[in-house]
């Protein structure tokens, strides 16, 4: 039987020691459950990386909440999240705490004033890895492109954006192809 | 009232990201800053740098810090920001983390299902429109000043391009470029 303080040790030090989010995580995470404690197999591993990516939600938290329910059923995911989050939480809390004290000061106006268009390009590039990685075509193209529109200029929430293409994508499985 | 708000967007956050942080961050802008004006665009801007530079994954960052802000600007006292920190990311981990207990097993046989799969291949399209609307959201004069032959401009759009062509090759860390872009704006506007 896996012991939960093993459970949380290791989630502990994926969420404490990874900088940059949850597929930063995903060697570090690999070696603790398959090298390191032997939890799972490779082949089992990424069933839950497959399993995780198609949940929505926080991918490295869905890891946490997989491998540990795997390990010791609800318990066991409750204390794979609780070590996978609980530092970062306390980092960033820290930082919003102490961000609004230092946040007029000229030297950090300064600082964010660089960092303001950096975070822009490094939402935007994304856009391209996966429009690339997607195979955009003339009859598929328009749904990212509808989506994007109906966001930015009509301020459609993007959760009614998600839901409608879920529900569209369901319908449009349903219809018979023409094979 | 501001706190049953937090808790039933941030659910919603987390029951509708698909596809990891960046669409996550998307979800959070339309829902805080579009939606309930929680945080202005430039706080929103300036949380994002801050998610990426902390440890821990960028979803639970930035609820964590969406949570207090929104509490804070709502005129609460601090400890009140705290609790609405902690239950914007317990909130925003709670529905996917309950579909793990109920339907894992089912979707783990059912990976290969003709809907399921065709509900990824949809929303994976989606996402992309709505990380493109999320970055299109934050152009503006908070990140990049005002248009023109100014120093905040023209710097601003040269380590726009120079991370964005650095983050296309996937060459140096988020992490680095956040660093170095916050190393220019020190040395390019204080002197």
């Amino acid at each position: 039987m896996v012991k939960y303080c093993d459970i949380f040790w290791s989630f502990f030090k994926v969420g404490t020691f990874t900088i940059g989010g949850g597929y930063a995580m995903l060697p570090l995470m690999r070696r603790e459950i398959v090298e390191r404690h032997g939890w799972l197999d490779e082949e089992e591993f990424a069933d839950q990386v497959a399993l995780s990516q198609a949940l929505p939600g926080v991918f490295a938290v869905n890891m946490a909440a997989t491998t540990g329910y795997r390990l010791r059923r609800g318990a066991g995911a409750a204390v794979a999240i609780g070590g996978n989050i609980v530092m970062p939480i306390v980092f960033i809390l820290a930082i919003a705490i102490g961000f609004r004290s230092v946040k007029d000061n000229a030297a950090v106006e300064h600082i964010f004033l660089g960092l303001r268009p950096a975070v822009v390009a490094l939402v935007a590039a994304p856009v391209f890895q996966m429009a690339r990685s997607a195979r955009l075509t003339w009859s598929n193209g328009w749904i990212p492109v509808a989506s994007a529109l109906a966001v930015w200029l009509l301020g459609v929430s993007p959760i009614a954006v998600v839901l409608v293409a879920a529900v569209g994508g369901y319908l449009c499985s349903l219809l018979p192809h023409k094979d | 009232m501001i706190f049953l708000q937090l808790l039933w967007t941030f659910l919603l956050i987390g029951a509708f990201t698909f596809g990891g942080g960046y669409s996550m961050i998307a979800l959070i802008q339309g829902e805080v800053v579009g939606h309930y004006g929680w945080m202005s665009a430039e706080e929103f801007a300036d949380l994002l740098a801050l998610s990426q530079i902390t440890p821990g994954p960028v979803g639970i960052n930035t609820a964590t810090y969406a949570g207090y802000t929104a509490v804070v600007n709502a005129g609460y006292p601090q400890w009140a920001a705290v609790c609405g920190s902690l239950l914007a990311s317990m909130a925003v981990v709670a529905v996917p983390v309950g579909l793990v207990m109920l339907v894992s097993q089912w979707l783990l046989r059912h990976k290969d299902n003709a809907q399921v799969a065709a509900v990824m291949r949809v929303l994976r399209l989606v996402v992309i429109g709505l990380i493109a609307a999320a970055a299109l959201g934050l152009v503006g004069e908070e990140s990049f000043g005002t248009v023109g032959m100014n120093r905040r401009f023209a710097v601003s759009v040269a380590i726009f391009a120079v991370v964005f062509v650095l983050a296309l090759r996937r060459k140096v860390s988020p992490v680095w470029l956040i660093v170095g872009s916050g190393l220019v704006g020190l040395v390019a506007y204080s002197l």
